[in-house]
């Protein structure tokens, strides 16, 4: 009780202090910077990549995550597209194409 | 062997001339041999920093077109043996010279010094590649700002892509007490995001502005100051005393307010 009295009197403990924000920032910036590629170049990876998903599984587009990383120096990219459910005719519709092709 | 060491950081006024003046200092007093040699042509400073401003005579220019020897070009401290300066010329741009050019001439007086430390411009353009042209080693100079830890992490990726393989950090003007109160990145947070080795760090003092201010790097000072330590610490990783601890800055720069203030939190 008195603890928190103090900090809020005082300020002390501010929650969403400039130097985790400074790291995040900075994370994320110094990913982008060692693999040289843009945000916009992102984005529209992120979208191609998206369309090919979406035509054999149905993807939760609010949950999806698609980021840049960087660890002991090696940069990776993280995607996750969480999947609703599996198209099955689009599957089947290909298998025929196939089939058809064959023949 | 001699060892030849940029200094550099990309970005300008983290501190590259200082460091560069003070660890001179510093590894002449251990009783090497030093020479410091600034690559800042055009914006030339190390010499004004280090007080040897009034005996420049001829410059990295003139030793490279021929005019006169290298020896002629060497400014020698006096007031610490083993020490001199190759100064940059004033009166050209960075393009006066090449790559290698400078690494010829950086290469040649390695002979007779066991170090040699390149005070690097600050940028990624020709005097850079200049400043790095002959070393095999190199020192980054930080500061605990986003603007000086991005453009850090550049550099280490040009110093590696360049075959530069001994890359250590130092970071400057760490502030305790802002790192106390979560308002700066602290020395572990910029080693997780740059991931080099670390060599030294500088707590941010007044002194080193008032030693500019007279050209009298701190470590040759006669009263022991913090920053100083840190220099002559560096000095001594340098000379492979890799067990020298770092300096406690969080403990020294404590005081009554914080004590009291941690006795609550328990």
């Amino acid at each position: 009780m008195i603890n928190e009295l103090i900090e809020r009197l005082f300020n002390w403990s501010n929650t969403n202090s400039s130097r985790d924000e400074a790291k995040r920032r900075l994370k994320l910036v110094i990913a982008h910077d060692r693999a040289g590629i843009s945000p916009e170049m992102i984005e529209s990876m992120r979208q191609e990549i998206l369309e090919v998903i979406a035509r054999y599984l149905e993807i939760d587009q609010d949950e999806t995550e698609f980021t840049l990383e960087s660890d002991q120096r090696i940069t990776a990219l993280y995607a996750n597209f969480p999947i609703r459910k599996v198209k099955r005719q689009k599957l089947l519709v290909r298998d025929e194409e196939s089939e058809t092709t064959k023949t | 062997m001699s060892r030849i060491i940029v200094i550099t950081s990309g970005k300008g006024g983290v501190g590259k001339t200082s460091v560069t003046a003070n660890l001179g200092m510093a590894l002449a007093r251990l009783g090497r041999k030093v020479a410091l040699v600034d690559a800042d042509f055009g914006l030339r400073n190390l010499d004004l920093i280090l007080g040897l401003e009034n005996r420049v005579v001829y410059t990295a220019i003139e030793v490279i077109a021929g005019e006169c020897r290298l020896e002629q070009a060497l400014v020698k401290d006096k007031r610490q043996a083993g020490l001199v300066l190759l100064p940059a010329a004033q009166n050209r741009n960075k393009d006066a010279v090449t790559p290698t050019q400078m690494k010829d001439l950086i290469s040649n007086l390695a002979k007779n010094y066991d170090y040699v430390l390149v005070d690097s411009p600050a940028g990624i353009e020709t005097g850079f590649r200049n400043a790095i042209a002959a070393a095999t080693e190199a020192l980054i100079i930080t500061t605990p700002e986003v603007a000086a830890v991005r453009d850090a992490d550049r550099v280490v990726g040009l110093l590696e892509a360049h075959e530069i393989k001994t890359i250590r950090l130092i970071i400057n003007r760490l502030r305790p007490e802002m790192i106390r109160q979560n308002e700066m990145l602290s020395m572990e947070d910029i080693l997780d995001l740059l991931v080099i080795p670390l060599i030294g760090i500088i707590p941010d003092d007044e002194r080193i502005i008032v030693s500019s201010n007279r050209g009298e790097p701190l470590v040759l000072d006669s009263k022991p100051s913090l920053p100083g330590m840190a220099f002559e610490n560096i000095a001594k990783r340098l000379e492979g005393k890799e067990e020298v601890p770092f300096l406690d800055l969080m403990a020294h720069n404590d005081n009554l307010i914080n004590r009291i203030r941690r006795l609550f939190k328990g």
